[in-house]
Formats: structure tokens, sequence, C-alpha cells
């Protein structure tokens, strides 16, 4: 699903160059559930920048579903976000002026499908993460809970094979995170390829396996791989 | 993406701000609505001028005797007897006297516009009677003392009695009133139906001024009004000897010189317009280029879920061109309102034209994309991940 090989990342600060990925290579079988940890600043948001095709490396390869990507454009790299990953943020990062249905049928507006088949498959994404009752509700109208929800309908909506989910749990009560992280199983069992960073080695444990990421590159791997 | 989804997008977010898009708008309010009320009265100006033109008469020439430089003169004899051995090219002559009498009958009084003219004066200036008879050959041989009188006169002196028949007196003297003028304008006081006309041999005596001025002549044709007005020019070259003693010009001349002045001012005009509607389009670009500012975050998640650059391109300028043409369409019925409230005041019926109409609507969604397309371009190449940073 994922294979990324030699991959730089150099930013410029000033006169000094700042190696956010350091040679990293690491592997993700299709329908696998990783855990990505790792100190701040260890690189680890810079990864997950490259893996969901928001950023291109500086050199390395990218292999997503055994396409190169590294070297894609702007509107290719759009396209392929759009169809294959599904993005769940920490700040869930919903337009805070559109309704829930709206926000979860923005990929599909994106993707060019007729007025119906957005409408249909938004329905069946908000009903699948139990907001069937919520259609019509601004982002501020909900719980941080809820609002997450209505994140992941919106990551499923266009039906990618990846998601890919940055500290989902990190700005909710315990309980709530709970809940999520119950839906973020669900979603792999139904064969998703589930990507998740996080500092939380309790969340990190719920997966198969575990990739540790220091000063840009992989320390350890631990898990069932 | 579909079209209308980015119209719907681009109406919600701008009804969001309601305020701020209505200040947005003014500029380009004002300078459309300036474009269309200035335009709509000189085209109604305009208009009102050459239709007066046309209801004088068609392939009119005139011709001013102005006797400057000349010892010499031309009677009205003359001229007609010229005219009658060119009637290849010249339909008709009527001669003008003009001045003003005071008409009397009863014991009304009424000063009025005169006119003594001879019996081709109705066809020459397209006048004809609704009522009586008009002159003859002979009301002028004779210097009969019949008159025409136009509908104002008729109401003001004789009500509801009919006045062919009746006797007037024209400063003093008595005329026999034969015929009623048709309605030219309004039957207003000073309007074209405030005037009475007499054969011009009797108006010389009236007025104690032998010389006439003015003649009208009509040409035969629109082609031969030219060849009218050689004949005419060579003849009176050859009578008074002096090119400055006389002045021949036709109305398509007088025409198309209103329409080139008419044409300048609305350039002019029109070019200070647009100047508003310039500083209007920069107002609309400097709330555009907060906007983008202030939806870094929006744009870096719509990026984020596969917005391509031309979406979010799209998208801001969708919004740019819909508030200046929501602009436009406001300033087209406010300049309309405009110029028909003022062309009320001053009595010209001021309308725009489809044209002037079109032309300002495309022009405001113009300065919409012309001025939208920089901060739209700027918000499509913003990085989704510095702008998911921003806050």
């Amino acid at each position: 699903m994922i294979r990324i090989e030699n991959m730089y990342k150099i930013y410029r600060m000033g006169t000094n160059d700042v190696y956010a990925l350091n040679g990293i290579s690491l592997h993700i079988k299709p329908k696998e559930f990783v855990a990505i940890v790792g100190p701040s600043g260890s690189g680890k948001s810079t990864l997950m920048n490259m893996i969901g095709c928001l950023d291109t490396p500086t050199s390395g390869k990218y292999f997503l579903d055994g396409k190169e990507v590294s070297k894609l454009k702007d509107d290719a790299l759009a396209d392929i976000r759009n169809k294959k990953v599904g993005f769940v943020f920490q700040t869930f990062n919903l337009l805070p002026k559109l309704t829930a249905l709206e926000n979860v049928e923005l990929p599909l507006v994106y993707m060019g499908l007729g007025r119906k088949e957005i409408h249909k498959l938004a329905v069946e994404a908000l009903e699948k993460v139990g907001l069937g009752d919520r259609f019509h509700h601004k982002p501020s109208e909900l719980s941080g809970g809820q609002q997450q929800r209505v994140a992941i309908a919106r990551a499923l909506s266009s039906r990618p094979s990846l998601i890919l989910a940055d500290e989902p749990t990190g700005a909710l009560d315990s309980k709530s995170g709970e809940e999520i992280m119950q839906m973020i199983h669900e979603l792999h069992k139904e064969g998703k390829t589930i990507v998740l960073i996080t500092h939380e080695n309790d969340i990190a444990n719920q997966a198969e396996r575990i990739i540790r990421i220091h000063d840009g590159i992989v320390v350890e791997e631990s898990g069932v791989a | 993406m579909k079209w209308l989804q980015s119209f719907r997008m681009a109406f919600k977010s701008i009804a969001g701000n309601k305020i701020r898009a209505t200040l947005t708008m003014l500029g380009i309010i004002i300078g459309v609505g300036a474009v269309i009320g200035m335009v709509s009265l000189i085209e109604g100006a305009t208009r009102q001028i050459k239709d007066t033109l046309q209801g004088m008469g068609t392939n009119l020439i005139s011709i001013n005797v102005l006797g400057r430089g000349s010892t010499r003169t031309a009677t009205a004899e003359e001229i007609i007897e010229f005219a009658e051995t060119n009637s290849d090219v010249i339909e008709g002559v009527a001669p003008l006297i003009s001045g003003t009498a005071t008409v009397k009958y009863g014991n009304k009084n009424l000063s009025t516009n005169l006119e003594g003219t001879n019996e081709a004066y109705r066809t020459v200036r397209n006048t004809d009677i609704q009522e009586g008879r008009f002159f003859n050959a002979l009301d002028i041989e004779r210097r009969q003392k019949v008159v025409l009188i136009g509908t104002y006169i008729s109401q003001e002196l004789f009500g509801n009695t009919d006045p062919v028949g009746q006797n007037v007196k024209i400063n003093g003297e008595i005329f026999k009133v034969i015929g009623i003028l048709e309605t030219k304008s309004n039957s207003t006081a000073q309007s074209g139906d405030d005037k009475v006309i007499i054969p011009y041999t009797t108006a010389s005596r009236l007025q104690r001024n032998s010389q006439i001025r003015t003649y009208y002549v009509q040409g035969k044709t629109p082609e031969t009004v030219d060849r009218a007005m050689q004949v005419l020019e060579a003849f009176l070259f050859k009578k008074f000897n002096s090119t400055s003693a006389y002045r021949v010009f036709n109305q398509a001349d007088m025409l198309e010189s209103i329409s080139e002045t008419t044409k300048m001012l609305t350039m002019m005009l029109g070019g200070i317009a647009g100047i508003s509607l310039l500083v209007g389009g920069i107002g609309i670009m400097n709330i555009m280029l907060v906007t983008v500012s202030e939806r870094t975050r929006e744009i870096g998640i719509r990026k984020a879920i596969g917005a391509k650059r031309r979406n979010i391109l799209g998208q801001f300028l969708i919004e740019a061109v819909v508030v200046s043409c929501i602009g436009g369409i406001i300033g087209i019925l406010l300049g309309m309102a405009l110029a028909n409230g003022i062309g009320k005041l001053i009595q010209i019926s001021a309308s725009p034209s489809f044209d002037t109409v079109l032309m300002s609507f495309l022009f405001s969604a113009f300065v919409g994309i012309f001025f939208g397309w920089y901060p739209a371009n700027k918000a499509s190449k913003l990085n989704p991940i510095e702008a998911l940073r921003v806050e």
C-alpha cells in the first residue's frame, strides 16, 4: 500500500538546513493498522504530510498503491488526496459555516459527482458514524466527539482505501476518544488501511504495528508485522 | 465541480457577510449607476432633438440670407422661380418671415410667434392642418389676410367654439382664420403649437420688412439633396457675388453634427463614470485579499480533501464576479430610476438603450474578473500544509 524509500525532507531555516526526514524508509501493507509514534520534533508530522500527499519530499521515493507519487504536481496530488486518502485531524478541521452534511459532501463535490449521488453517499457516511439525526447542524452546534465523527464521515465519504488519522483523540475527553478509536477499529475490520499518528502509548498499542520515529528516521518497529 | 454548486457556494459566502458585501458593491453601484444615468439622459436628449429636426420635414435644406459683404439681394420670387426651373432636384421652397405678434379675439389677447410663408410650407416643413384649409397660391399672390393657427392658440382664444371662419386681430389688423394646424408637440405655451402662420407677402407688410432672411428648401429625394445644395449655392453666389452673404446647410449635416457632439459627450461622461468603476474594482480586490487571508484555513482544509487549484481559483473568482454583477444590476436599476426622475424634471424621456445596459453589465462582470483574479490566484496557490497551520 505504502512504500517509502530513503526519503529526505530538508527545510532551510536561515542558513541552517533542518532535516525533518533523514533518509526514512518504511513499508505499510494493505489493510494494515499502523501507529506512528514519536516525540514532537521527531518528524512524524512531516511524515504524515508525505503519506497524505500534502507535501513533496526533497528526495526519495514514495509509492502509493504501487504508483510513484513523490514527483507529482499540485493538482495530481489533490486528486490522490481526494480519492485515496481520508484525513482525520486532531482539530477536526470542519468548515464552520457549512452543516455536517455539507462538510461530508465536500470531497464528493470536488470529485465531480452528480448532485444526487453526492447526497446519497454523504447521507450513508453520516449514518454510518451514527449522526443520522444531525445532518443540518453546524459544527459549533455539535460536541467535540460528534465533530470528530463528522470528520470521519467526511474521510469515508469518498471511499478511500487509506485513512490517515493525526492524533484523532487528542482534543477529546477520554469517553469520546474511546468511541472514536472504536470507530477506527471498525474501519480497519472493514478493510481500510489505517495510519494513526499519536504520542499516546495506550492509543498506539491498539495498532497492529508501531513504528517509532526519532530525528527523521525509524528507530524501532514492533508488533505483528 | 459543477458550476451551479460554485455559484451556490459563492452566494452563501456573500450572504454570510452582508455589510461587507454591500460596502464592496457600493463602488460598482455608484459607477454603473452614474454611467446608466448620464448616458440615458444624453441619449434621451439626443433622441428628442433628432425627432424635432425630423419633424421639420425630410430632405430639408435651409438658406440663411445674411446680407453681409454684398449690396445686392435676391427676392423671394427670384428664389422660388429658380427652384421651379430646377424641379428635377428641388421639390419646393418655403420662405420664412418670423417674429412675434399679438393675436386678439373678442376680449382675449395673446402674444405668440408669427410666421409668414407660402403654400409650399405644408410639405417642406411637414406641417399639415387638422381642420379648414391651407394657403393656396392665390392667398400669397393677393396678400390675403388669412391665418392658420396652432392648437394652443385655438384652445386659448376660442375654447370650444370653432375658430375656422372667425376673424381675429393680429397687431391690430383683421385676419380670417382659415385652418387649424396639426398638433406638433404638446399644445402648451412656447411649444411648436404656440404660433400663427400667415402668407409671407402679408407678413412682410405687417412687419414692415421686405427682406426675407430664411428659406426652407425641400430636396426631391435624399440622394439629390447634395445636388440641390450645389445648384442653390451656385445661384446664390451669382446673385450676391459673395460667399459670406448667405449660408446653405441641410438637415442631415445638422443631425450629424449633433450626433458627433453627443457621442463625444457620452464618451467623456462614460470615461468619468468608468474611473469610478475602476475605483470600485480596486475596492473588490482589496476586500477579496482580506477575505482570502481570513479564510486561509478554509482553503487549507478544502485543498487537503482534494480541491484542485482551479476549484479554489473558481470559488474566489466567482465570489468576486457575483459581487460585482449584483452591484452592476443594482447600479443599472438605480441609474434608470435616476435618469427617469431627472428626465421627468427636465421633460426628457430618458431610458437607456439595451446596448448601454448590456455594456454596463458586461463591464461590471469584467471588473469582477479582472480585480478578482489576483486574490483568487493567490488563494489557489496557497500551500495546504501552511494554510492548515494558520489558526
